[in-house]
């Protein structure tokens, strides 16, 4: 079973030989690894966008005090309750071929799961980033500017103050972004090879019954979401000096 | 730029000229000045009790405060120096600490400035060890004691060598063998490197220890400037005297 | 602002290398192949893409959803060919000119399940309308798809000819796939209606028994239907043609005959054509 064309039907194949194969040579199997590359291709991607986007915008919203910034504020804080299946939802009907954006032929590729991941991820960076910066104190920037700081070397100083919290905003959207399922089944329709990521491979494991590889899936994602933040916390106690 | 020649020969010629400079917050009025002069190479004491308005005059002198009226005139401008304005570092009353090591907080101005590595590494050292914090270079800056973190604001100003030095009631918090630290370090500065330094402090006997020129704050405005032999020997104004024999007069 | 430099540099690169990725994989041609959860859940598909994408270079991107959603899909031109089993829906989604023509592939047949204590006392008749009055007089559990498939159509179909309007407490509607939905009916000891293929792919793993068969109102067909390109110009009709000729072709059509003899002792799908031969092993 599983066809000459071999390159990734494993999983799928053990519907019909569920006692032959087992578990672990699965695990090291083509489709596998291709489901566990499109989750970090996605997610990194994704965060990267979000943060490339969401950090300057935290910072501004964070440092700013005039009145068009509590609209902001309060956009990002709608944004952090957006419903992925809504955002999934409005994603497909833009990028799908009646849609206006059609053309472009994103729908049930991976990139229209990278921007549904963006728009996900970025009111969570561009949130913990504002309250990051707000939490350096409000007399720092002055008092550096009594160092011989321009101001914006003094905002730059604010930045790298608050970046514990930007490696919490960065390891937030990674974590989001990792584990969402609603709006990447949708844009992404779960496509064995294509878009199958690790959530939308685990919903379907799961309505197929085959909850060990549920599980072996599930610890997979719980691995990289763990190992993700081990990387940020790593990253943030190695990092000294800086601007 | 107003230029000013002055008429006596032993004064050192004004870095700044202030003028009826004014601040307020809103409608309460912190400073209203009518006339004060900073002088090159000297240590300039702004004496006066706490809510004087003395913090506020620095913060207008370091340039981070606007001024509600009036102006802040650059005098001799020295000749090499195309924009005339001064390099200035300021000490804050509460200085906040970089999240990073003692060492890092010194090197922060110097970094900006671009200099060298070794410059950096050798400024650093000397500074470190001239506060008396050789011990905490690699301590975690916020976790230092608030006197431990006064020395370290006083050590990276310094190390930037500024032309002028604003500090802000830099002893306030410290124990009497910190105070004459502090003060030794300042006034060897002064006589090394000809900089100005202007220092606040409510504490009579400190300016008559360290101070070359003493000018008197009260309620906002600038009651006296004399140096500080006439000021405290032959003060000219009333308010000057109370204030030196200790009366209530504020 | 100071990060307008590196975050343009950022936003840049990554365009740039989800690009190139994207262009490599457009070189590879795709087909979109909207189908039931059914054909997936059996397994059939996993037997027959490879081959197809083997014979042609085609690589094929199969969207399993319910028919209601895949015919959706082809109203939206978001597939180039549809593979499905509710016969009046299809052909109201010919009328409406989104497909090119409805083409019978294969068939197999719905069955009732339910526990083995079989509360509403089903076994043993053989009108299927007489089986779901039954339950409803009973109001025995029934889970029902409830997501507009083409085995919930079907259902639909037969409470009508039962002339029960199913409501209450005991009809559950999962708006699930078929698979998930059979695991429902399994854990509540519920009956459920269900294409033969997937009941035998999961039946190992299920407390479920067929209760009712053999009507010929529970005949299941799949049909195959090109979406119109003249309706949705980005639609690849020539892959999708190439398809429909692969299922199609009596290669094809043998090894869906064959398809589970092996692992279930009879054939999950049947098909029509003379030349496939049905007992071959």
């Amino acid at each position: 079973m599983g066809g000459p064309a071999g390159k990734c039907y494993n999983i799928s194949s053990h519907v019909l030989t569920p006692h032959s194969s087992p578990l672990r040579t699965a695990v090291f199997s083509a489709e596998f690894l291709s489901i566990v590359l499109l989750s970090l291709k996605v997610s990194a991607t994704a965060v990267l966008l979000s943060s490339a986007l969401g950090i300057p915008m935290g910072t501004w919203l964070g440092l700013a005090r005039h009145p068009a910034a509590s609209l902001v504020r309060w956009c990002t804080q709608v944004g952090m309750a957006l419903p992925p299946v809504v955002v999934g939802l409005a994603l497909y009907l833009l990028f799908s071929r009646s849609g206006p954006l059609g053309d472009w032929g994103w729908l049930f590729t991976p990139r229209a799961m990278i921007v549904a991941q963006t728009i996900l991820a970025l009111p969570f960076v561009v949130g913990i980033t504002a309250g990051a910066i707000r939490s350096v104190p409000d007399q720092l920037p002055e008092q550096l500017r009594g160092l011989g700081a321009s101001a914006r070397q003094a905002r730059r100083t604010v930045v790298f103050e608050a970046r514990h919290g930007l490696g919490l905003a960065v390891a937030a959207a990674f974590g989001r972004s990792l584990s969402e399922v609603g709006a990447v089944l949708i844009v992404g329709g779960n496509i064995a090879g294509h878009t199958r990521v690790l959530t939308t491979a685990i919903v379907l494991e799961t309505s197929q019954g085959r909850f060990e590889w549920a599980l072996a899936l599930g610890g997979v994602l719980l691995g990289l979401a763990g190992l993700a933040n081990a990387c940020i916390v790593l990253f943030q106690r190695g990092q000294h000096g800086g601007p | 730029m107003a230029r000013e020649s002055t008429g006596n020969s032993h004064a050192s010629p004004p870095l700044w000229r202030v003028e009826r400079l004014a601040y307020a917050y809103g409608k309460t009025v912190a400073l209203d000045v009518e006339r004060l002069s900073v002088r090159r190479g000297r240590l300039l004491c702004l004496l006066g009790p706490t809510g004087a308005g003395k913090s506020t005059l620095l913060r207008l002198l370091a340039g981070t405060a606007v001024p509600s009226r009036g102006r802040i005139d650059v005098g001799s401008a020295r000749p090499e120096k195309a924009n005339g304005a001064p390099s200035v570092a300021m000490v804050y009353q509460q200085p906040l600490p970089l999240r990073r090591s003692v060492a890092e907080n010194v090197a922060y101005g110097l970094k900006l400035k671009r200099l060298p590595r070794r410059e950096i590494e050798t400024r650093v050292e000397h500074w470190l060890q001239q506060l008396r914090l050789a011990e905490l270079a690699s301590r975690r800056a916020d976790r230092l004691s608030g006197g431990q973190l006064t020395l370290l604001a006083i050590a990276r100003a310094l190390a930037i060598e500024p032309e002028v030095l604003l500090l802000d009631e830099p002893t306030a918090n410290l124990d009497p063998g910190r105070v004459e630290l502090v003060e030794q370090v300042v006034r060897a500065e002064v006589n090394r490197r000809d900089c100005t330094v202007v220092w606040t402090t409510h504490n009579l006997f400190q300016a008559r220890r360290i101070a070359d020129d003493v000018a008197l704050l009260l309620g906002g405005a600038c009651i006296e400037q004399a140096d500080g032999r006439t000021f405290f020997d032959s003060p000219a104004d009333e308010r000057t005297k109370a204030f030196l024999n200790g009366d209530l007069i504020y | 602002m100071m990060f307008r430099g590196w975050t343009g540099a950022i936003v840049a690169v990554v365009l740039l290398a989800s690009c190139r990725s994207d262009t490599s994989a457009h070189s590879t041609k795709t087909l979109t192949l909207a189908t039931t959860t059914s054909t997936r859940d059996s397994g059939l598909l996993d037997l027959l893409v490879p081959l197809f994408e083997e014979k042609t270079g085609i690589t094929v991107k199969v969207i399993a959803v319910g028919t209601g959603q895949a015919l959706e899909l082809g109203r939206r031109g978001d597939a180039d060919v549809l593979l499905t089993h509710a016969k009046a829906a299809e052909e109201q989604f010919i009328a409406e000119g989104h497909g090119q023509r409805r083409i019978e592939v294969m068939f197999n047949d719905f069955v009732l399940l339910g526990a083995k204590s079989d509360p509403a006392e089903v076994k043993g008749i053989t009108d299927i309308a007489s089986a779901m009055q039954a339950i409803a007089q009973r109001k025995s559990t029934f889970v029902s798809r409830g997501d507009r498939s083409g085995t919930h159509m079907k259902e639909r179909e037969l409470w009508q000819a039962a002339g029960v309007e199913p409501d209450g407490d005991w009809y559950l509607e999962t708006g699930s796939g078929m698979a998930a939905t059979l695991r429902v009916a399994g854990e509540k000891g519920a009956y459920v209606l269900s294409d033969r293929s997937t009941f035998l792919a999961h039946r190992k793993q299920l407390d479920l028994e067929i209760v009712c068969e053999g009507d010929p109102r529970l005949r299941n067909i799949y049909a195959v239907m090109a979406v119109h390109p003249s309706r949705h110009p980005q639609v690849d009709i020539e892959a999708a043609r190439q398809w429909i000729d692969f299922l199609l072709s009596d290669e094809t059509q043998r090894r869906i005959a064959r398809f589970g003899l092996k692992e279930y002792g009879q054939p999950l799908f049947f098909v029509e054509s003379a030349s496939a031969d049905q007992s071959g092993t």
